[in-house]
């Protein structure tokens, strides 16, 4: 009997042109950008990567599985919001806030005539339970939004609206319920973790590194779905949701797994956004910064793991460099940016790589994939660092 | 189960069982009181002009489409009342009209899907691609003759060898009962003397069941054959039984 072709029988769940691509973005992230950037703009770049997050589900969610949620800020909020709450109640000591009518609960709860602190704050103040609650508490609400909607067989365009609205009524909610969740401006003046001041610029730097070691590791988590036969099953499901079905699997329960995760993932990313950006609020919750995530999703490239993050990074680069100079243009400059994405490159950077760039440098390596994931990264860097 | 009843079909060890078996959409019955057995080995085929409901059948006995009244047992199992896994998991296999694969994936990855190993989530994520998998992958593949082609991205396939692709698919589920829609439909001539060679090797130890046009075919397969018209059942019997029932050629052959 023949053997099947060794690419059949991987079993690695790595290629090598996967570990040389994260190699290469490991070395980017954590020597090279904080060598070459100031701290100030480092801080930027790790702001960047909590978006990466969400990037990261979106591949899985929207690029592996074909469902598409333009919702994803509220699980980025969500995650933000468990650590905010945390971090606000380590903030809000009776000795702290001992000029307030209450003292020892937050400051805004003060101003909106709230007495004591309400019942689902008080577990927030232990940090075990926030770091299990940022990853599980945006999953049970995807788990549950999942179940009512896959399991009808909700899809494609009418999940993405009602994702979309699912957005917009969280922001009404934040907004609307002030005393309990700072209401417009969010939970702000955060300061420390566990006594340990998050604002001075080491700590930024420690949280810096941090959040990418937290990537990294989401990165391998991705690849392994991915690579395994549920990351087959997701593509089959995209292609051929019947075929799937009427080969004995239940497609709901796939649907319902990769969206959970992509929802933790998220969550991850606006946890460390809190933590390294000092506050969060209802403006990283709603439609827009949904549609956002899912654009920098687009511009990296909807299938691939690094592309997104690439994208993410650029994207955001870009933004920043814009509204310093044109504050008024970015907004065109982004939506044209997804309409050439659409219309000329639908597979984003990573496919332009791919058609372009890689069988170029096939000959010149030996490999191929040697310095898979450099030039996009060059992007953002060489003009950053010249500043 | 229900000992109190004992009806016709069981009586006798039927895999299929359909019985009264009506669907209505909006008020239009597509398929109207129909009743049917399939033995064990036998292969049943479905004939009848386009509209008459034999897709819906399938359909129906998959779990696609819900019946409106009636029943469908398999071995002893009431299908009506389960999901569309559960079916398959039962042992009812079912082909598409078209050729219904995965194309974005290459032909191992297709037929690895079909294996019926980590059918649920947990599974899918520690599947291992052991020795067991892949040499059924390729006993499949030598069958269904692409053993060549397994590292090939599905979509680069011929129309044929993606029809046979699918029934590799199935194939590899092991599937007491099979359903094969219209399989030889758009092939060429040699590919569908391959096609009915391949069914002949597959449909052992199995009962099938066969929608087809092709007169020619249905006569080199066919055990037993209904026809059925709007939705009805208008003769069943042996190929030269119905070819001579002056029903079946008034409203089918004749034309």
């Amino acid at each position: 009997m023949t053997i099947p072709a060794p690419k059949s029988g991987r079993t690695f769940f790595l290629r090598p042109q996967d570990v040389i691509g994260i190699l290469a973005l490991a070395i980017l992230l954590l020597v090279v950008l904080p060598l070459a950037l100031d701290n100030f703009r480092l801080q930027f770049v790790g702001k960047y990567l909590t978006y990466a997050f969400v990037a990261l589900g979106l591949v899985l969610c929207w690029g592996y599985a074909g469902i598409l949620s333009l919702g994803q800020g509220v699980f980025f909020g969500l995650g933000g919001y468990c650590m905010a709450m945390y971090l606000k109640l380590q903030a809000s000591s009776v000795e702290n806030t001992k000029i307030q009518s209450t003292p020892g609960i937050p400051d805004f709860m003060d101003w909106n005539q709230i007495t004591s602190l309400p019942w689902f704050w008080e577990p927030f103040r232990s940090f075990g339970f926030t770091s299990l609650a940022v990853i599980v508490v945006p999953a049970l609400f995807a788990l549950l939004l999942g179940y009512a909607l896959f399991k009808r067989r909700v899809g494609g365009v009418y999940f993405a609206i009602i994702t979309q609205a699912l957005a917009a009524i969280m922001t009404i909610l934040i907004v609307g319920q002030q005393g309990y969740t700072g209401g417009i401006n969010g939970i702000t003046d955060l300061r420390s973790l566990h006594g340990w001041d998050i604002r001075t610029d080491s700590a930024k730097t420690i949280l810096y590194f941090v959040c990418v070691g937290l990537l990294l590791g989401c990165i391998l988590l991705a690849y392994y779905v991915k690579s395994s036969k549920l990351g087959r099953i997701l593509v089959a499901m995209r292609d051929k949701e019947d075929r799937v079905r009427f080969s004995g699997y239940d497609v709901s329960s796939f649907k319902i797994f990769v969206f959970c995760l992509a929802a933790s993932l998220s969550a991850i990313g606006g946890a460390m956004f809190t933590l390294q950006v000092g506050f969060m609020s209802p403006s990283f919750v709603g439609i827009v910064p949904s549609i956002e995530m899912v654009i920098y999703t687009a511009v990296g490239g909807r299938l691939s793991i690094l592309g997104a993050i690439y994208g993410t990074l650029l994207v955001n680069w870009a933004k920043t460099s814009f509204s310093e100079s044109f504050p008024e243009l970015w907004l065109f400059g982004l939506g044209g940016l997804f309409i050439a994405v659409v219309l000329i490159f639908p597979n984003g950077l990573a496919g332009l790589w791919q058609t372009y760039v890689a069988p170029r440098l096939g000959p010149l390596f030996g490999g191929g994939a040697k310095r898979r994931a450099a030039p996009p990264a060059s992007g953002p860097v060489a003009p950053a660092a010249a500043e | 189960m229900n000992t109190g009843v004992i009806t016709d079909s069981m009586n006798r060890d039927f895999v299929l069982a359909v019985e009264g078996l009506t669907v209505s959409f909006d008020g239009f019955k597509a398929v109207n009181d129909l009743s049917f057995y399939v033995d064990e080995n036998e292969i049943r085929v479905i004939i009848g002009p386009n509209g008459a409901g034999k897709t819906t059948v399938l359909d129906l006995i998959c779990g696609r489409t819900r019946a409106t009244t009636g029943s469908i047992r398999f071995k002893e199992r009431e299908l009506t009342k389960m999901k569309e896994h559960e079916i398959v998991r039962a042992g009812v296999g079912r082909k598409f009209q078209n050729p219904s694969i995965y194309e974005d994936l290459t032909v191992f990855e297709n037929l690895e899907i079909s294996y019926p190993k980590g059918r649920t989530v947990v599974g899918a994520l520690t599947f291992r691609r052991d020795g067991p998998v892949k040499e059924r992958v390729q006993e499949i593949a030598e069958t269904i003759f692409l053993a060549d082609q397994l590292d090939q991205r599905a979509e680069y396939l011929s129309h044929g060898q993606k029809q046979w692709l699918e029934i590799g698919m199935l194939l590899i589920q092991d599937p007491e009962l099979l359903m094969l829609d219209e399989p030889v439909a758009g092939m060429s001539v040699s590919e569908r003397k391959k096609t009915a060679e391949l069914l002949n090797t597959i449909i052992k130890n199995r009962s099938v069941i066969v929608i087809e046009h092709d007169m020619k075919f249905v006569e080199d397969i066919a055990h037993k054959v209904t026809v059925l018209h709007q939705g009805k059942i208008l003769s069943e019997g042996s190929m030269a039984k119905v070819q001579a029932d002056p029903k079946v050629i008034e409203v089918y052959l004749g034309h």
